[in-house]
């Protein structure tokens, strides 16, 4: 993949079901185009130690419907920017899911895991396989449509498009 | 093979007929961002080499989620979304000429049968005009002003049938809460909802705003509201589901019987009887949004509250869903009648539905909304309750101090 590391390994950050976009970045922090500034907010009424705990690289791990709510690309700007490379959930809401992708955040549907937190993951985004190491237990991530990948690829929608001028099933 | 209502109208857009779970590349009628979505879209935008957009007729940009600015962000924010509307030739709604969604409607840029794409979550509010609406965020939505296209799934969809024709007092925000509580909040995602049974027939058109509105609290990708029944200022060929059509599930409910409906901290799906929640103390009353800031919203608060002053303990604020609105509501007498009763008229647009300012609760408070979103931090504090009901609810709740069944007010 272009632009987005193929593989990797980091702690997983693990959180419950229906996490709302309110939640990962408060409406009354969106309204701003500097990054930082959601970074330092993010997931801040839900846990408000995450922003101190999150390296580079870790993984954002939750339930059912994660990113419900408002259509608002800062949540996942906020979580890329603190440092997490991936999103695993159960599954995801639509525009969530969407927005992740479009800015090259790679998020991946298991609908059955049961990763706790702190567990220590080895991810293949290629092939969808996401090693929980601490477990000894192997998923494998519902396979993307194509034209995601595609934009995936790229790193996000605007390189896809800057590279294509239009989109192409 | 029968088509859905979302099946027919992604059809006549792709030119073939297609079906649930194909993926397809559609054009599209209308595109529009608010003041949340709007600088990350124009930002996209530039980045992804867009010179023009696909028609300035058919695109728009709002300033309602913080309307007029707080601060100096937000304000060199709307001013980047004044220079790149006028750039571009393209429409820009002011402050306080209303909600992204309400204005849509009001000034056609949505009509029956179209697919209109919208950078915020309550996009599926134009179901309620027979039109195949969808949210995204920014960088879609820079994509689509762009190209003037979309890529999108065709939704499989659920079948939600409503019998029995709603009692006095009983309102449309309290039947789509008690679908919201039957379907859940992640009970339709991915899909599109179909509306339809006697009970929406007689809904005017902006009740069929809150129903499909909702939508989104439902997950859904898009809600559509079925066109019987449906009356519209210019003439419109409607599109209807074939007999044959095929359905994911189909619910059926009779709502002949059903009462008011509160929503619970702090999910919209935590939906119950008001008889749940009667007497809970209240501190707060918000009557606005894209949900329910119209003016029979506004008419039916008047009616319980004519003549009235609400309880000393509690603030009530008003945010008409457009100044259109607030002018109707100003000659029919219906705001003087609020404001008399003390309660407080806010700029048109989301105020404090996104918790940026115009009335944040403080801790330990309590709020009774007409919104359609209850999460923890909703309006701004984390520490707060917030209650989802019809606006005859909020009305009769900030009449009595405490969440209170409207309908001894209006049989």
């Amino acid at each position: 993949m272009g632009n987005v590391q193929t593989t990797i390994t980091a702690k997983a950050h693990v959180y419950g079901d229906h996490i709302d976009t309110d939640r990962i970045i408060p409406g009354k922090y969106t309204k701003t185009l500097d990054l930082s500034t959601l970074a330092n907010h993010v997931l801040e009424d839900l846990d408000p130690n995450f922003n101190k705990e999150v390296r580079q690289g870790d993984i954002l791990v939750a339930g059912i419907n994660f990113g419900c709510g408002s259509s608002r690309e800062q949540a996942p700007l906020a979580l890329k920017q603190s440092g997490v490379s991936v999103v695993i959930a159960r599954d995801f809401a639509r525009i969530f899911f969407r927005n992740a992708i479009n800015i090259g955040l790679p998020v991946l549907e298991i609908a059955d895991h049961n990763i706790k937190k702190g567990a220590k993951l080895e991810i293949d985004l290629k092939s969808g396989s996401v090693k929980d190491l601490t477990a000894d237990i192997t998923y494998t991530a519902t396979k993307l449509p194509d034209i995601m990948i595609a934009i995936l690829n790229e790193g996000g929608l605007v390189n896809y498009l800057k590279k294509n001028g239009n989109y192409t099933l | 093979m029968g088509q859905t209502i979302s099946e027919k109208i992604i059809s006549r857009h792709v030119g073939h007929k297609v079906y649930a779970g194909e993926l397809v590349i559609s054009d599209v009628d209308g595109a529009m961002a608010s003041d949340t979505t709007g600088p990350l879209t124009i930002k996209a935008f530039k980045e992804m080499g867009g010179k023009k957009v696909f028609d300035p007729n058919k695109c728009a940009l709002i300033i309602d989620h913080a309307a007029p600015s707080p601060n100096e962000r937000i304000a060199n924010l709307h001013k980047m979304m004044r220079d790149f509307a006028k750039e571009q030739g393209m429409r820009l709604f002011e402050i306080g000429e209303g909600i992204c969604h309400q204005v849509m409607v009001e000034n056609q840029y949505v009509k029956p049968g179209d697919i209109f794409i919208g950078a915020d979550s309550h996009t599926p509010t134009y179901g309620a005009l027979n039109a195949f609406a969808c949210g995204v965020g920014s960088t879609d939505l820079a994509a689509t002003m762009m190209t003037g296209k979309i890529w999108l799934k065709v939704p499989q969809t659920i079948k939600i049938s409503c019998n029995g024709k709603l009692q006095d007092g009983v309102t449309a925000k309290d039947l789509i809460l008690f679908l919201v509580g039957k379907i859940t909040v992640s009970g339709a995602t991915y899909q599109a909802i179909e509306f339809c049974g006697e009970a929406f027939e007689g809904l005017s058109l902006a009740s069929r705003m809150t129903i499909a509105n909702m939508s989104s609290e439902m997950g859904a990708k898009t809600g559509i509201v079925h066109p019987k029944g449906l009356e519209l200022e210019y003439d419109f060929s409607a599109v209807t589901p074939d007999e044959d059509a095929s359905y994911i599930k189909t619910f059926e409910f009779d709502v002949s019987g059903l009462e008011p409906q509160v929503s619970a901290p702090e999910s919209p799906d935590n939906v119950h009887n008001i008889s749940n929640y009667e007497g809970t103390k209240i501190n707060y009353a918000f009557i606005g949004t894209c949900c329910n800031g119209r003016l029979e919203d506004l008419d039916i608060a008047a009616q319980i509250l004519k003549g009235k002053k609400i309880h000393p303990d509690v603030r009530m604020v008003i945010a008409p869903a457009s100044q259109s609105v607030l002018l109707d509501a100003m000659s029919n007498g219906t705001m003087k009648t609020l404001i008399e009763a003390g309660a407080s008229l806010i700029t048109s647009g989301c105020g404090p539905c996104v918790g940026t300012h115009q009335g944040v609760p403080a801790d330990g408070e309590v709020v009774i909304s007409a919104a359609n979103r209850n999460f923890r931090g909703r309006m701004g504090n984390p520490n707060s309750n917030i209650y989802l009901g019809a606006p005859s609810t909020v009305a009769a709740s900030a009449l009595e101090g405490q969440i209170s069944n409207p309908k001894k007010y209006l049989v």
